[in-house]
């Protein structure tokens, strides 16, 4: 870790560090000033906004809501397709459209593909950060497999631009749903090594348990939302406490932390939300592959001209890493008056203060870990 | 959303008033001087417990000469969302913090005081949070020139 001596204080006991602003665990650019008492964390204090990219600006000067589309996509770049599919439902709540039972299925598979691809990724290198390499590998050779099926239909590996405003961009290829149900088969068994590797390792859960304790009313209060606040017991998703899409179609469930090797809140409870969340969302891929219409076009409600009424609408989906939220005002112009993007990373970053107080230096990595930031959300 | 108005005007009598809207979601403006009991009550109570914050957004009304500040809501124990807005002179700006009542106020706050310059009264930590500290002008009003340069380094225009 690169460490900098910035002030002592007279007492001679705390110094403050910097943590990054780059630093292995933070995956991004983040600072983290940090006050400890030898190894102790009496305070850490997250600096954001090296990364700002202003998406909202943006969004407001393009002057097309179709434009911004491939801007959502950068905001959180390892869950691109929830991201656009945030902002699309968003305006296509503004525009009163109606979408093609096809075109929605699509999106639920393409979601929830990119949900396990982003659980994978959070999950490896969260293990990565405590020290544990293999499963890191493992957790990448699997993400490889969905970004290759993303890829076939889309173009892209990473961002995407593929699902658009009444559609997708084009049709999916014609052997997309046996490669994704090649890909359950072959996972399912993946999940199992994963856990042996990591869930049930005891230095894993040393490292992880009774960490980074957040208790629900804190979380709360934080608006946690994800895998964050249902890590603490809250069986809170929008997917199902405030359907969007098709969400109501499937039947699955929603794994929440119970302190199964610790208490409930902590670190372990957060990352097992993550595994079990991966087992669900291959059950919903499974039943939208199955209920899934073969024909129909995909660009059939695509809209020649996007001209929302004056009116303004906060939409919110679930992603990866909890509540997305764009909050859009329109004016009755071709583009957007105002676009705000409430991102799930910002928010639970902000709760780091709260639950690092106490930890020592190498548990703040585990805790910053186990909230699976993207610095992408964060700054936007 | 009006049933939850109406239970709220009797409790406030004054500072609060519902806009119907014709498209999307409709929303309660809450006079700026009132904004923190009329939150604290909508938390509290035992018909509302509005217990998260979704969202806290910044918008500049040129025309109007006005900032608002618009909180989106939602109770988690009965499942229900409220969208509350508050108008400001952008010459005074000041709405009173609601940090106090959800900690999740105090990011979204400060992102609003950084990009569009509202100040909230009695927020523990009021700086901005995405661009540096001696940055000019506030990016999301709508009449925002970016400086030439920062720091002897151009900024591209």
């Amino acid at each position: 870790m690169k460490t900098e001596v910035l002030t002592q204080e007279a007492d001679k006991r705390t110094m403050t560090i910097n943590m990054g602003p780059q630093h292995p665990s933070t995956h991004g650019v983040l600072r983290l000033e940090v006050t400890v008492d030898g190894e102790v964390v009496k305070k850490a204090k997250p600096d954001i906004g090296y990364l700002h990219r202003c998406f909202e600006k943006y969004a407001e000067s393009l002057g097309d809501y179709a434009k911004v589309v491939p801007y959502t996509d950068r905001i959180d770049y390892v869950s691109a397709i929830n991201q656009e599919m945030g902002y699309v439902i968003a305006v296509e709540k503004l525009l009163e459209l109606e979408i093609p039972e096809r075109v929605e299925y699509m999106r639920v598979i393409l979601a929830e593909l990119q949900r396990i691809a982003s659980h994978l990724l959070g999950i490896g290198t969260f293990g990565l950060d405590l020290g544990a390499f293999t499963p890191f590998l493992y957790c990448f050779i699997e993400r490889e497999k969905i970004l290759r099926i993303l890829e076939k239909a889309s173009g892209a590996r990473l961002l995407y631009n593929y699902i658009c405003i009444g559609g997708l961009m084009r049709d999916i290829p014609d052997d997309f749903k046996t490669e994704t149900r090649e890909f359950i088969s072959s996972f399912r068994p993946k999940i199992d090594e994963l856990n042996e590797l990591l869930t049930t390792n005891s230095i894993f859960i040393d490292r992880t348990a009774n960490i980074g304790v957040l208790p629900e009313e804190v979380a709360l209060n934080y608006g946690a939302s994800g895998p964050m606040l249902r890590g603490s017991g809250v069986s809170w998703d929008i997917r199902k406490n405030d359907t969007y899409s098709i969400y109501d179609r499937f039947e699955f469930d929603i794994p929440v932390g119970s302190g199964e090797v610790g208490t409930t809140g902590d670190c372990w409870d957060r990352y097992i939300v993550r595994v079990r969340e991966m087992i669900e969302s291959l059950k919903i891929i499974e039943q939208a592959l199955d209920q899934m219409p073969d024909e129909g076009d995909v660009q059939e409600a695509v809209p020649r001209r996007v001209r929302p009424k004056e009116g303004e609408v906060y939409v919110r989906t679930e992603t990866p890493r909890g509540e997305l939220g764009y909050y859009i005002v329109s004016d009755n112009s071709s583009g957007p008056y105002r676009v705000k993007a409430r991102t799930p990373s910002f928010v639970n970053l902000s709760i780091l203060p709260a639950i690092s107080k106490g930890a020592l230096v190498s548990d703040l990595v585990a805790i910053v870990g186990s909230i699976d930031i993207v610095l992408g959300g964060v700054d936007r | 959303m009006s049933d939850i108005f109406e239970y709220l005007n009797t409790t406030f009598e004054e500072g609060l008033s519902y806009n119907e809207a014709e498209t999307g979601q409709s929303w309660v403006l809450v006079s700026a001087p009132t904004i923190k009991e009329v939150c604290k009550f909508l938390r509290d109570d035992e018909e509302l417990r509005f217990n998260y914050l979704m969202c806290l957004s910044g918008v500049h009304y040129p025309k109007e000469n006005e900032l608002e500040a618009v909180y989106h809501l939602h109770s988690t124990i009965h499942g229900h969302t409220l969208v509350l807005k508050v108008r400001v002179p952008e010459e005074e700006p000041h709405v009173p913090s609601v940090e106090s009542i959800w900690k999740t106020a105090n990011w979204h706050e400060r992102e609003a005081y950084d990009l569009v310059g509202i100040h909230f009264e009695g927020h523990p930590d009021l700086r901005r949070i995405l661009t540096p500290q001696d940055w000019e002008g506030h990016p999301l009003r709508k009449d925002y020139e970016q400086q030439e340069s920062y720091r002897g380094v151009t900024t591209g225009i």
